[in-house]
């Protein structure tokens, strides 16, 4: 072999690329996961609510984005915001605003499963030292749920990161996009490069998702152990 | 929108939902199958096969199926090893969704309670006994929800297989849009497509965690 593959990662610039597109990819995971998770905790609690209108539309709004595939859902946007709405957004952006619609409806789904599973006696305790509704929620209902949310945010994160890849489908110059840059215009001197950018890109979301997923195990066994003694 | 686009596209559409609904019935039956085995590896704590399926579990939970399929697709040929995309699409699903599966099946093990599992050894039951009898049966069942969710969450991820150009549903209705430019009549015939697979499903899904739910509080 003339040349071995791997030397391809450090051709030119090519590694400081694949590490600006890995930044493009973490930077649109990130700023989905912030709005989402605020859009969800607000939904969330919402459909604690009584309100049987208001819980119907949020459960199809829920429904809705957990049915349709993350590809689907980029592409409807993609298509028919700026066709029949007249409403353009770069492609990364408006991959970031599917994205923190997704997360929020994900999220509205943990908050809601985390706030009604808070014991019944711990709502009526508050109700007869005389918590109002808004004061039932601060001080009950979400510390108490917490424990049970944050690993299940930490998997919804990880999630995100791996949806990421799909951004690829609609140009943005996201860490896969730059690597088949990278690979085809290298295909001559490197054959064996697309195994090496490939494999680093692989690496890249293992080393980002790997830590979080075992925080979010470590998490959930000290809740169980918390839990049954 | 208009109906006789959609009508036309109609046949081509049913080809990709035949696709779709046979690619993920082969995957998910594969990864029950992987799931499977890796959980019984890691109960039973079989040496050296059980750090063999934590590493697999951890690197296919941990990176995109997307990823997944380009290595296997690109990658892959560069060592000598070729597929075509159909059969890539099936690896990839099956590498992704046995884990995911695995995951399910231990979580229902671990979930039945420990009075059940220190009743069975207090009777004297062997540990094969206690497997058999007591931990499995009632394990099973308590995996069940994350077993539907996960053919639900697989099904969804076939739509990703339109990146290596297999036929499904989502890569008939990206083709059509890039043919014809009608991307109100596709995308409509697309999100019904899913919807008839995953709607049932999801309402099945609904029901068994009620059952399950029911059956370990009562309520």
């Amino acid at each position: 072999m003339a040349h071995s593959g791997i030397s391809v990662l450090f051709e030119g610039t090519n590694f400081m690329r694949l590490l600006g597109g890995l930044w493009v990819t973490v930077k649109i995971a990130a700023v989905a996961l912030i709005f989402g998770i605020i859009l969800g905790i607000i939904l969330g609690v919402l459909r604690t609510f009584k309100n049987r209108p208001l819980r119907v539309v949020l459960r199809l709004y829920l429904e809705f984005f957990r049915v349709v595939p993350t590809v689907v859902l980029l592409f409807l946007f993609y298509y028919i915001l700026p066709r029949q709405m007249n409403f353009n957004l770069p492609a990364d952006q408006l991959a970031t605003l599917v994205f923190v619609l997704w997360v929020g409806a994900e999220m509205s789904d943990i908050v809601r499963g985390a706030l009604i599973s808070v014991p019944r006696h711990q709502i009526e305790s508050g109700k007869a030292i005389g918590l109002n509704r808004f004061q039932l929620y601060r001080y009950v209902l979400i510390p108490q749920s917490l424990t049970l949310e944050i690993p299940a945010t930490i998997n919804l994160a990880t999630r995100v990161i791996k949806t990421t890849s799909i951004l690829l489908l609609i140009s943005v110059m996201d860490v896969i996009n730059i690597g088949q840059q990278i690979i085809e215009a290298n295909n001559h001197t490197y054959p064996t490069g697309v195994f090496w950018v490939y494999g680093l890109i692989f690496l890249f979301y293992f080393l980002i998702d790997y830590p979080l997923s075992w925080w979010a195990k470590r998490l959930e066994k000290r809740r169980l152990e918390k839990a049954n003694g | 929108m208009s109906w006789a686009i959609i009508q036309q596209s109609l046949p081509m559409f049913g080809k990709g939902f035949e696709l779709t609904l046979w690619l993920s019935f082969v995957g998910i039956i594969g990864s029950i199958v992987v799931g499977l085995i890796c959980s019984l590896v890691q109960y039973f704590r079989v040496p050296v096969f059980r750090q063999i399926a934590s590493v697999y579990v951890e690197i296919s939970r941990n990176t995109p199926l997307l990823i997944q399929l380009f290595f296997l697709y690109y990658a892959f040929p560069v060592l000598g090893i070729k597929f075509g995309a159909q059969l890539c699409g099936i690896i990839g699903l099956i590498f992704l969704g046995g884990s995911y599966m695995a995951e399910g099946f231990t979580g229902g093990f671990n979930g039945v309670s420990k009075s059940q599992v220190e009743s069975g050894k207090a009777i004297g039951l062997s540990r094969w006994q206690l497997a058999r009898y007591v931990v499995f049966p009632q394990g099973f069942s308590l995996s069940v929800p994350a077993m539907a969710a996960n053919v639900i969450f697989l099904i969804k991820e076939t739509s990703i297989f339109t990146v290596i150009a297999i036929p499904e549903l989502t890569n008939t209705a990206l083709d059509l849009i890039g043919m014809y430019y009608r991307s109100n009549e596709y995308l409509f015939v697309l999100v019904i497509a899913y919807a008839i697979i995953l709607v049932p499903l999801s309402i099945i899904l609904t029901l068994l965690e009620k059952r399950v739910r029911y059956g370990t509080f009562g309520n």
